[in-house]
């Protein structure tokens, strides 16, 4: 294959799912600036890799790059710091600055809850360990299949679905204190 | 199955990865299970808030164009060669630096490029996949003789039948006085969800149409053909919409129109 036609098969193909790349990217780093440079970084890989792509899903193909690149990333430089890390930007994000929140359930009760709910939410799935936040993020946030996840995580179908069951569930119990009294 | 294994199955119950018969197992299981009832309704309104009142952080707009600076419009190559076709009619002969070999390296590029091109423009999309799908799901109801589970031009028979077998209630409505008849109803299983299918006829023709609950915007009909049937798609109200027939491709759309009409009521 010829450069220019990789080229342009990449810009068609992969750029599209930028925004996925980035969600996800965000969820795993909790920090927008860390997002961009690891977005950055993986897709530069993904175009280096990209004769090897012969799939037909490339969205799953470059937010397995992504977390690929963010666990050599995690590994090499924060495995100590990451727990404590927490990126002011990205935890005093208001909702103004979350483009595309999509509101589809519009019962009052929930309506009246909307507005801490958004921020406890926010903030607990951030707090969940990263084994249950990134498949929380790519089934809640990406829609993508138990087979989707299965692939990119590389783990079997069963364990995403217990993954997630436990991860709603510690979601649940994080939520649960604040949830009182309301 | 027992209730720990149930129990296990929830989450992949919430978000419909079950395959039909473990769903209808759980189902009924929850029917006769307050425990599983109150983890099920736990996990499914765990799913909704995420989905709903999570922030989605989109790539801020520079950072394609900064990724794009980064990947060089041709890679390096060991043996830099400039390929340049020969103007007329100066360098057209024997005095051209351009050799027959060179042209002939030129043309097998350019062969190989609108190959690529090729396959790229034939890699099949989800819709083109649903579309396969459907149109073998439709032909395998004419075959094994199956067209209905519910047999019923009443669309308040139909529509209850449904209760229980699916999560999510499909919209009923028979249109024989617009020349379309309803004549039943069956599950059936599509794109990786179970789907209600309605069955409709038209003179001699039937109808399969495909109802699921789907997650995008509304979108409007579609017709595609394979194999001489048509398919017309749309999604409305948070839900997909695939009608197959053989009949023909404007009664289908007709069929469509009249349906978008009716449900949007």
């Amino acid at each position: 294959m010829t450069d220019p036609i990789k080229n342009r098969r990449f810009h068609m193909l992969v750029m599209p799912h930028l925004n996925s790349a980035f969600n996800l990217a965000c969820w795993l780093t909790r920090s927008r600036h860390d997002a961009e440079d690891l977005v950055q970084e993986a897709s530069l890989r993904a175009f280096r890799f990209f004769d090897g792509f012969h799939g037909d899903d490339a969205r799953a193909w470059l937010l397995t790059i992504v977390r690929n690149t963010f666990y050599t990333w995690y590994q090499e430089n924060h495995a100590q710091q990451q727990n404590t890390l927490f990126d002011e930007e990205f935890h005093s994000l208001d909702t103004t600055d979350a483009v595309d929140m999509h509101y589809r359930d519009n019962n009052p009760e929930k309506l009246l809850l909307r507005k801490d709910s958004e921020r406890q939410l926010q903030q607990g799935l951030a707090a969940l360990p990263l084994e249950f936040r990134e498949v929380m993020v790519m089934r809640e946030l990406e829609d993508l299949s138990y087979k989707q996840i299965a692939g990119i995580v590389d783990i079997p179908i069963g364990t995403v679905m217990s993954r997630l069951g436990r991860g709603r569930k510690l979601l649940a119990k994080i939520l649960a204190p604040a949830n009182q009294g309301e | 199955m027992e209730h720990s294994e149930i129990m296990e199955l929830l989450p992949a119950y919430v978000d419909q990865e079950l395959g039909i018969a473990e769903t209808l197992t759980v189902q009924s299981h929850l029917d006769s299970c307050p425990e599983c009832r109150r983890e099920y309704a736990e996990q499914s309104a765990l799913s909704k808030c995420v989905r709903t009142e999570t922030a989605y952080f989109k790539a801020p707009p520079d950072l394609a164009a900064r990724i794009a600076a980064h990947i060089p419009d041709t890679l390096p190559q060991d043996k830099p060669r400039r390929i340049s076709l020969p103007s007329f009619p100066a360098s057209w002969g024997l005095s051209s630096n351009l050799s027959w070999l060179q042209v002939g390296t030129a043309m097998a590029t350019l062969l190989v490029a609108v190959w690529s091109a090729g396959l790229y423009l034939n890699l099949p999309t989800a819709d083109d996949r649903i579309t396969e799908e459907a149109i073998s799901n439709h032909v395998r109801s004419l075959q094994a003789d199956h067209l209905t589970d519910v047999a019923s031009t009443d669309q308040h028979t139909v529509k209850p039948w449904f209760n229980g077998k699916l999560n999510f209630a499909p919209t009923v409505i028979d249109l024989a006085p617009q020349g379309f008849v309803l004549e039943g109803g069956r599950l059936d299983y599509l794109d990786g969800h179970p789907v209600a299918a309605l069955i409709y006829r038209r003179q001699k023709h039937p109808i399969n149409l495909y109802i699921w609950p789907a997650n995008g915007k509304d979108a409007g009909p579609k017709a595609e053909s394979s194999r001489g049937y048509h398919v017309v798609h749309w999604t409305a109200d948070e839900m997909h919409y695939w009608a197959v027939s053989d009949v023909e491709e404007s009664e289908l759309l007709k069929f469509s129109g009249i349906l978008r009409l009716a449900t949007h009521q």
